[in-house]
């Protein structure tokens, strides 16, 4: 606790971040604030399923029985993707594919109930107090929704028309879980580099995407532009975030949109641990050694040489200008 | 000169193709397509595509002749119902196009030729009750685009797996995907009448058309561009003008809106509802 509170002090004052994760001290990578001692390794599971378009039942149905599956494979964290439970192009279905992710959900119930037995991270519609409705991620573990992510990119521009139906979310917040810090952002929030950039400044080790990505740009290449773009990125953000980054995408179609799948993991180094088939229901599985996190940035320092004040300090003169 | 390159992945074309026939088709509770099997190319496809999603059990193609369509129409679809060993009925549509067209003596040819497209469209959902079977489109991108069509009748159908592939991209999954080469290598013709083919039709050649289409289109030129991208400025005006005017065959008719709620407006949801 001592070292951790001096970090913060020298994160104020430095034109450095540093994290309590982020320690070259053994004791405080591998531990959790309470001195638990954490994981090393992360059996991660990326599902990309198929969807039926505002029918939450029975796309619950699904997500129980790919828990089932990923628990015999002694995953410890599942990610299914955007919009999971509800299907992705909702129109003036969206209020009545909204649930919250509570134990006195019907839906939630059942997921928060499985989530004693692995960490899941689910996309559905998520309904505030206020009636305002979010593309959303929720991250259960041991029974609680420890974080809820509103996707802040909503795109509507070309074939999207998310803004039109849905609230933006106004935070990107990296959160702790039992492997360490971690943050979710949603498809089009990943398009720009600020959130993956938030995260990593947050303390994320560990980023968490999913997609409703429709296949797009069919030319003479062996991928689809859209999934080369994506992939692309992703890998980048791994590289130059020296973290874990692991995408799942949705598969199936809706009307004439196409949903690509091809899940994937990279590394700290920006390796490929893991890479789901294209246009099919799958599971990839996959394991993070968390250790990596730390040989990584002991040979490639970007974290540690991050320079947030001056970032900010260019970022008011530029918000300041007009 | 700007040279676009149409060029597509054929694998990839057809894994996702074959995907969405599959996908529309099951999702409703069905498990059957039936195609206008003309003896061109785009139907030629369509039902290949049919195929590979459905087995070739399961697609019915229909042949329907009028009594002046040229005897390789006739054969060219009957390579493919031999090629590809799906079910087929033959339906001379003569006795229903003469009647409404002996109406008139002095009806035209084009009027002749959307009778025709619209009787063929009435056979086709008649006999998709018959077979439980969902109608396949076969229009391509490059005659949406240009409004080359009947309205409600070569271009109606339950779904369409080729709508957004250029002439030129059909031709090359064609050949991938093993459409009889006779059918490949033919002018594209419509047949609704002797000696017509597209090209002369339309007055420039798919080829040509295509690459303009696919910078206008697909890369956003504006028409000035494209001209100074290498096109004839003519060319280029009059294929924008074309694709303005016939964007009504690409519409539901609107509705006049009174109320707080209507159709195609403020009430909103995907064909794919609920499936």
């Amino acid at each position: 606790m001592v070292i951790f509170s001096n970090l913060r002090h020298l994160r104020k004052n430095f034109d450095t971040v540093y994290h309590s994760n982020l320690s070259t001290s053994w004791g405080i990578l591998f531990s959790d604030k309470r001195g638990k001692i954490r994981p090393m390794k992360l059996n991660l599971a990326l599902a990309q399923i198929n969807t039926r378009l505002g029918d939450v039942e029975s796309n619950l149905v699904k997500h129980l029985e790919y828990i089932e599956q990923a628990k015999a494979e002694k995953t410890d964290l599942l990610v299914f993707p955007e919009l999971s439970l509800t299907g992705y192009v909702l129109q003036d279905l969206v209020a009545s594919a909204a649930h919250k992710p509570t134990e006195d959900d019907p839906i939630f119930k059942h997921l928060l109930k499985a989530s004693h037995d692995l960490d899941l991270v689910i996309g559905f519609v998520d309904e505030d107090s206020r009636h305002r409705f979010y593309i959303a991620s929720a991250y259960l573990s041991g029974g609680k929704a420890i974080h809820v992510h509103h996707k802040v990119y909503l795109p509507t521009y070309g074939l999207f028309d998310e803004g039109r139906f849905f609230a933006w979310g106004d935070s990107v917040r990296a959160f702790d879980t039992r492997f360490g810090r971690m943050g979710m952002l949603i498809c089009e929030d990943f398009w720009h580099a600020s959130p993956p950039y938030l995260l990593w400044l947050d303390g994320a080790d560990i980023m968490l995407f999913s997609s409703a990505s429709p296949g797009r740009g069919l030319n003479d290449k062996e991928k689809l532009e859209s999934a080369r773009w994506v992939e692309r990125v992703t890998k980048a953000y791994a590289s130059m975030f020296t973290s874990f980054v692991a995408h799942a995408n949705r598969v199936g179609y809706e009307d004439g949109l196409h949903f690509w799948g091809g899940a994937t993991a990279f590394d700290p180094n920006g390796e490929e641990l893991a890479h789901g088939p294209y246009n099919e229901e799958a599971i990839t599985y996959t394991q993070l050694d968390l250790n990596q996190l730390r040989r990584t940035r002991a040979r490639l320092p970007l974290l540690r040489d991050e320079r947030t004040a001056l970032t900010r300090n260019e970022l008011n003169r530029i918000l300041a200008r007009d | 000169m700007i040279n676009p390159d149409l060029t597509i992945n054929t694998d990839l074309a057809r894994e996702i193709l074959t995907g969405f026939v599959r996908s529309e088709i099951t999702r409703v509770g069905m498990s059957r397509a039936i195609i206008n099997l003309s003896g061109g190319l785009d139907s030629a496809l369509s039902c290949a595509l049919a195929v590979a999603a459905l087995g070739a059990e399961n697609v019915m193609a229909l042949r329907l002749p009028y009594r002046t369509s040229s005897a390789d129409s006739l054969e060219h679809a009957q390579l493919v119902i031999d090629q590809f060993k799906v079910q087929s009925e033959t339906i001379d549509i003569s006795a229903m196009v003469d009647p409404l067209i002996e109406r008139d003596s002095t009806i035209s040819s084009v009027r002749k030729g959307n009778i025709m497209a619209r009787v063929r469209m009435i056979v086709l959902y008649d006999q998709s009750e018959v077979f439980k079977a969902l109608p396949v489109g076969t229009s391509n991108k490059t005659e949406i685009l240009l409004g080359y069509s009947t309205m409600y009748g070569d271009s109606a159908s339950a779904m369409n797996p080729i709508g957004d592939l250029y002439k030129t991209q059909v031709r090359q999954l064609a050949r991938a995907m093993n459409i009889p080469a006779p059918i490949i290598d033919k002018a594209p013709s419509a047949d609704l009448w002797e000696g017509q083919t597209d090209e002369k039709e339309l007055g420039f050649t798919y080829d040509e058309v295509d690459k303009l289409l696919y910078l206008l289109i697909d890369q956003r030129y504006s028409p000035q561009e494209a001209i100074e991208a290498g096109f004839n400025e003519s060319f280029v005006k009059a294929v924008t003008a074309r694709v303005r005017r016939n964007q009504f065959k690409r519409m539901q008719p609107p509705i006049a809106k009174v109320s707080n709620r209507t159709i195609g407006y403020d009430f909103l949801y995907l064909r794919d509802w609920g499936t």
